[in-house]
């Protein structure tokens, strides 16, 4: 716990410091090339920009650890933005799509791979791994252009995009999100099944697990009962990452479908130069990237209580 | 006459059997559109314009911070749909990119063009129902002015030094000197008209203004939803009942919206792919020469850039037809160092036309007393589209000539900030201007904000306050004339291309002729458009 906010601390400072760096001025960018240096001068000084660094980051953090990430640089005078009202519609859309995927995925990654684990060698395996060597080794929006091709250009199945709008029902929801949805998949499966399937055929050379075949347990018992408990620790883990992933990772799946999610979001405030979105986003990802590991060590330490007890 | 302007639409695939791998994906995406629309070539430009309908036009540049604040519309998505579809400004350049009144039904001015009258139409109505007043053009236009003011705009008003109000519909605007072209001024898209607030400002915050359409749902970085405003000012205008703006920042996904029917018009399509989407029945290409150009600037007062031959050597070392056929792909048109668009007023086409001549390049180079040159050119991919492709070409034309190119890649981020007017020999990307003194006032007399090749003529400068101050149109030509010729013998800007919009849309859609001043017909397509 305590290291996860020294973690996020340490992040903070370093995603302050690396925007502190970037070239190129939000003012100018903002202002466009028809900017003055009076007009620069106007806006920086609006925006507080003429603040020392140090007590800029200060003012920043105290609102952070408050969850207030502060005002986004499009605000005009009198009317402020405030990055979480930016933020935040983006990072539901991102939790949607993720948690889509995630329902989807994680089940089928366990199954195939414990299924592959169980089987291994045999044809199924063999099919198994093959496909998602695929998925692995195909960049995502290649994937993602394939699929838009034969499943919405050529067969028009599913839409090309995946904008969502309120009020709209649930079937075409699922319409529209199938293909980012089924992009995103064909990626994490892969990644999560590989990883189950080769935690579980380590332990299957175990000394108890020789016992248990001894014992005449059925495989798939000895599977679920005596492996997969064990075995949870580097699923859990990879599964996190996965998870991270999906929150922190898409924005190409994004840009590609038009899914107005927090990837997209980020990359459009780092265009303008509008910093405090970009900090905002980066410390949304940092913050979910290690809550995620935390309950993978977590569940880790649940599943297997000798790792609670080190001697 | 000289914008190359209409459909552009290829012939047929031959079939299944003899198709090359780019007619297959031709086919691919003529199967889909079959599904959605009518299979029958529509010829939609010849159609009476018609109420009704609703389309989906598709833009490429907006964010999650755009808003409704006129002062900040910087990109193409604001200015077309804040600008061009919610707003009204005083005038408007209609398609021959004239200036004609808009919200004013008239405007007149002294003898010395420094006051302007504006008068506005009988029974103007925002979208909310209120009465346009005298008040609210003056406060939308302070909303540029003053010394803290960050707008967009706020070059433009600059010259304002008084706006105030005569009776119920006349404004009248006292300039700090005479200005034949305030009208188009005037029609600046930033300088919309929207509701004052009881204690000075203008309340943009609720997107409330007096445009052809209404705001229905706002999601800033996803789209537009707008409804046709049934009280708007131009008897039977708009045509649509509905329209959407949808951003779509990536290329292909905008291509592949198109070709599956999810929006009706994309703007700028993909050069690479245009000869593929040409060839589908149910699009038309648009491609509309504006006023956009693209220069390598030179600093003249930096050596060797200062001596007027060794520009003159570069000007004729360069192939620019080559430049268009191999970086543009052929979706450009040839400049000649001067930066005034064909279809801007009193331009001309200064002699000699500057076309790539070796002998004439090492002619001026040993006026300049050199046998050899060696210059850096720096470029990055923003300096403007292909600008390395064209840097690098150059860099093989001038090399015939005994000038040696070192083309520098410059970093993409804080181009404008770092390199541009920082650098001597840059590649520029010009969105242009609608008149030739506001393009000149801005970007090349001394001391212009945006004269990045530093260049001081004397002439020049007497001739551009003469010109803005005269309205004799004889005189006017002869003053323009001259301007342009100087520019195009003395100059730092090597100017080498005007761009071209090209645009893809639906066979749904109708249009008059498409203006070539600003994108997107002059900003206003969702007004001007109709279904076929």
């Amino acid at each position: 716990m305590g290291s996860g906010f020294v973690t996020l601390f340490i992040v903070s400072l370093i995603i302050f410091a690396a925007i502190a760096v970037l070239p190129g001025d939000f003012a100018k960018v903002a202002l466009g090339r028809s900017a003055t240096p009076e007009t620069v001068a106007n806006f920086q000084r609006s925006l507080g920009l003429d603040r020392p660094v140090t007590e800029r980051y200060v003012s920043w953090i105290g609102g952070a650890v408050k969850g207030d990430l502060g005002v986004s640089f499009s605000s005009g005078p009198g009317t402020p933005r405030t990055v979480n009202s930016i933020i935040g519609p983006r990072l539901k859309n991102t939790l949607f799509l993720a948690a889509i995927a995630a329902l989807i995925s994680v089940p089928m990654a366990l199954l195939f791979g414990i299924i592959a684990a169980i089987r291994r060698n045999s044809w199924l395996d063999r099919s198994l791994n093959a496909l998602t060597l695929v998925g692995i080794s195909f960049p995502e929006f290649f994937v993602a252009y394939v699929l838009m091709l034969l499943l919405a250009v050529k067969l028009p199945i599913f839409y090309s995009l995946a904008r969502i709008t309120p009020g709209m029902d649930v079937v075409e929801i699922a319409e529209r999100l199938a293909l980012p949805v089924a992009t995103i998949c064909f990626g994490i499966i892969a990644h999560m099944m590989r990883m189950t399937r080769a935690a579980i055929i380590n332990l299957l050379s175990s000394p108890y697990i020789e016992m248990a075949k001894l014992k005449g347990t059925a495989p798939w018992i000895i599977v679920l009962r005596h492996a997969l408990p064990n075995a949870w620790a580097p699923i859990s883990a990879v599964i996190a990452f996965n998870l991270a992933y999906l929150i922190v990772g898409v924005v190409v799946v994004e840009v590609v479908f038009v899914y107005p999610g927090i990837g997209q979001a980020m990359v459009d405030a780092v265009r303008s130069r509008d910093i405090p979105v970009v900090q905002g986003c980066a410390l949304i990802f940092a913050t979910a990237y290690i809550l995620l590991n935390l309950l993978a060590d977590v569940i880790a330490i649940a599943t297997n209580p000798r790792l609670a007890h080190p001697r | 006459m000289t914008n190359e302007q209409g459909s552009q639409s290829g012939d047929a695939p031959k079939g299944f059997a003899t198709s090359t791998r780019r007619q297959f994906i031709g086919w691919a995406g003529l199967l889909a559109l079959g599904a959605s629309l009518s299979p029958l070539d529509v010829r939609a430009a010849q159609s009476a314009p018609r109420q009704g309908g609703s389309v989906r036009f598709a833009i490429n540049d907006g964010t999650p911070a755009d808003s409704f604040d006129p002062a900040t519309w910087q990109s193409s998505y604001q200015q077309v749909i804040f600008g061009g579809t919610l707003c009204n400004a005083l005038t408007e350049l209609d398609a021959t990119g004239a200036a004609v009144p808009d919200l004013a039904e008239s405007f007149s001015s002294s003898a010395d063009l420094k006051v302007w009258t504006f008068t506005l139409r009988p029974g103007l109505k925002f979208h909310d129902g209120a009465a346009v007043t005298v008040n609210d053009v003056i406060e939308s236009y302070r909303h540029h002015m003053g010394p803290a003011s960050s707008s967009a705009a706020k070059a433009v008003v600059e010259s304002i030094v008084d706006i105030k109000a005569d009776g119920d519909r006349n404004v009248i605007f006292t300039l700090s000197g005479g200005n034949v072209d305030f009208p188009y001024l005037a029609a600046d898209c930033h300088l919309v008209v929207m509701p004052a607030k009881a204690g000075g400002g203008i309340d943009w915050t609720r997107g409330i203004a007096t445009g052809p359409y209404s705001i229905e749902d706002n999601q800033p970085g996803v789209g537009v939803r707008m409804k046709r405003n049934p009280d708007y000012h131009k008897p039977g205008q708009p045509y649509f009942d509905k329209v959407e703006f949808v951003n779509i920042i990536d290329v292909a996904a905008r291509t592949n919206a198109l070709l599956t029917g999810e929006i009706d018009y994309m703007v700028d399509a993909d050069i690479k792919t245009l000869k593929m989407l040409a060839q589908n029945p149910d699009i038309e290409i648009s491609k509309v020469s504006g006023l956009r150009h693209f220069s390598f600037s030179m600093n003249t007062t930096v050596a060797p850039f200062d001596n007027p031959h060794v520009r003159m050597a570069l000007k004729y070392a360069i192939d620019r037809d080559d430049i268009i056929n191999k970086a543009f792909l052929g979706n450009a048109k040839t400049a000649n160092d001067d930066p005034v668009a064909p279809q801007i007023a009193f331009a001309v086409n200064p002699l000699p036309v500057h076309s790539y001549n070796i002998e004439k390049a090492k002619e001026h180079l040993t006026k300049a007393g050199l046998t050899t040159l060696t210059v850096d050119l720096s470029v990055a991919e923003t300096a403007f589209p292909n600008a390395i492709d064209a840097a690098l070409l150059f860099k093989d034309h001038a090399a015939k000539a005994g000038i040696e190119i070192n083309v520098v890649r410059e970093a993409d981020d804080g181009y404008w900030d770092n390199v541009w007017q920082h650098k001597p020999f840059v590649g520029v990307d010009w969105l242009g201007k609608p008149t030739c003194d506001s393009l000149f006032t801005t970007a090349y007399a001394s001391g212009a904000p945006w004269n990045d090749t530093a260049w001081k003529n004397k002439r020049f400068d007497e001739l551009l306050v003469k010109g803005r101050a005269e309205s004799d149109k004889a005189t006017r030509q002869e003053i323009y004339g001259e301007m342009q010729q100087i520019l195009h013998d003395d100059g730092g800007a090597l100017v080498l291309a005007y761009a071209l919009f090209i645009d893809a849309m639906s066979k749904k859609i109708a249009h008059g002729p498409i203006g070539n001043m600003l994108q997107c017909d002059n900003f206003r397509m969702a007004e001007r458009w109709w279904l076929a």
